[in-house]
């Protein structure tokens, strides 16, 4: 192997999405690449944060038209990729973990079934050896009682659980890249840390790059190495810490926060017109 | 204008019955914001139903503003508190119009037919008087919460029993809608009960916390504790830590 912490995982340049003909764009000439690195993208419901990570899996339903001058994963070009090639790679090579568990896994399946349907699909071993596998895996995402876990059934377990049977799930074909689309806004506060801690350990033993979308500013700084904030479909600013914020976006997002060792009176609220100012386009 | 004695909450009857809450007792003074913190199925939400009326199972002793309240309200012990819940799309009905929405608790009660109070209602919370003639579905999460705010406000209670009120929406519109509140708040008076797992927005809104855990409450903190980060139990430390990354 080759120094793979250089190596870009996946190359965007200029990649747009179009819903209809005429409407605005979603997502507006985003240009970014992904090493081994931890990347997050933040911004408000309808940034067009959730639509960049799926246009890059080639997942929006085909009324979202994707353009871009780059695509790239693994030196692949993923526009010119037929759908039988991204569905082997999707799962296996790339990742997406949702937002809510209940909705994202099989109600119908238990939960060792459908991680061991991971192994099946993705690594082409038999049935005795994925279940094996699957266990291991659970067992990795810090699951007591493996035997009977394996037994039951999405809606007997915890949202924290459910959240981490899909990281065992996602991560169980050692992906190179990792789109984690608001993996914690489901759970309680008292267990998000841990998630994330998992989440990011995985993801740094196999030497993949993590996308980690969410509208929590705070979270995403104190847990990735940079921050890429939209607006309205663009990228407004790359930070690497919440204190070299310049733009009034970020700025106001941030200040949007209550913090709870910075108390003040009224928080602010976000200026759009002055955003709007700023971010106007010749 | 709150005080609860050794109210209790189950679920279930005979083996299978689950004690939800387990003979709390809490007082609220008049203008006073109190915070509920706590993690999923603690019991925070069936405390605020048990106040609100809309759980009718309770044992213990409820007092709203001096008054004694049934397990089933009477009409004018309904006055005294209003709710407003988490999800704004799902706590409006979907096929009425704005001003339905908002003057349905005036015909609920017999005070008219509550048109006229629709304009001013939407006024104070910030929302232009043409949302009137809107479906719910036209509107932003932020602007339904605020709906859900104004039709809370209709029947002029002191108490307003909060639930999550800002969890389902953006930070900037959060901060919105926070802000409103505390407007509200001080230009009318009013008694909040402020149930959140969310520290920060306890600790932005509140004078007084109480962490609850399994039923009871095992931490009381001040906002002077919060700023400062004192805690009193470990479980409200632990909670404390997590919210704090």
């Amino acid at each position: 192997m080759h120094a793979p912490d250089q190596d870009t995982i996946l190359s965007v340049k200029n990649l747009s999405v179009h819903f209809g003909r005429y409407a605005k764009p979603a997502v507006d000439g985003v240009s970014f690449d992904l090493k081994a690195e931890r990347l997050g993208i933040v911004g408000e419901s309808g940034s067009g944060k959730s639509t960049l990570g799926r246009a890059v899996m080639r997942l929006l339903p085909p009324i979202g038209r994707v353009t871009a001058d780059t695509l790239t994963f693994d030196g692949m070009p993923l526009l010119a990729a037929r759908e039988k090639q991204m569905r082997s790679l999707r799962g296996n090579r790339m990742a997406l973990i949702m937002q809510d568990p209940r909705y994202s896994l099989n109600p119908v399946l238990p939960i060792g079934k459908q991680v061991a349907e991971a192994a099946i699909l993705h690594l082409k071993v038999g049935k005795t050896e994925a279940y094996k596998m699957a266990a291991t895996m659970l067992e990795r995402v810090r699951i007591t009682d493996i035997e009977r876990t394996m037994k039951l059934y999405p809606h007997q377990i915890s949202g924290g659980m459910g959240q981490r049977v899909m990281i065992a799930m996602m991560l169980l074909a050692k992906p190179r890249m990792v789109i984690a689309d608001e993996p914690t806004s489901a759970l309680d506060v008292s267990v998000r840390g841990d998630v994330l801690k998992l989440l990011d350990e995985l993801v740094r033993e196999n030497n993949a790059g993590l996308m980690l979308i969410s509208h929590d500013i705070r979270m995403v700084a104190a847990f990735c190495e940079r921050i890429m904030v939209m607006y309205k479909g663009r990228v407004v600013e790359t930070l690497t810490t919440l204190e070299e914020a310049q733009h009034p976006y970020t700025r106001g997002l941030i200040a949007a926060m209550p913090d709870l060792k910075a108390p003040v009176r009224r928080l602010k609220t976000l200026d759009r017109n002055a955003i709007d100012a700023v971010e106007a386009r010749p | 204008m709150i005080d609860v004695q050794d109210l209790s909450v189950s679920f279930g009857s005979g083996t299978s019955a689950k004690q939800v809450v387990k003979g709390v007792s809490f007082s609220v003074a008049k203008g006073e914001t109190l915070g509920i913190v706590g993690e999923s199925g603690c019991g925070k939400s069936t405390v605020l139903r048990s106040l609100a009326g809309l759980d009718r199972h309770w044992t213990g002793k409820i007092n709203l503003a001096g008054t004694d309240v049934d397990k089933d309200r009477t009409r004018e012990q309904m006055l005294l508190t209003q709710m407003v819940f988490q999800d704004p799309y799902g706590s409006i009905h979907p096929r009425h119009r704005i001003s339905r929405v908002l003057a349905e608790p005036i015909r609920a009660m017999d005070r008219g037919k509550g048109w006229d109070k629709v304009a001013p209602a939407l006024e104070q919370v910030g929302l232009p008087t043409a949302f009137a003639d809107r479906f719910p579905h036209q509107l932003s999460g932020g602007q339904r919460q605020r709906v859900a705010i104004a039709r809370a406000l209709m029947l002029e209670p002191e108490i307003i029993l909060l639930d999550e009120p800002t969890s389902a929406l953006d930070v900037s519109v959060q901060a919105e809608v926070l802000n409103l509140l505390a407007d509200l708040k001080e230009s009318r008076n009013l008694t909040y009960v402020l149930v959140s797992h969310d520290l920060g927005v306890i600790a932005h809104m509140c004078d007084r916390v109480l962490v609850m855990k399994g039923g009871v409450f095992v931490d009381e903190l001040t906002k002077d504790d919060l700023y400062e980060g004192r805690t009193h139990d470990d479980y409200s430390r632990m909670l404390f830590e997590a919210s704090a990354i």
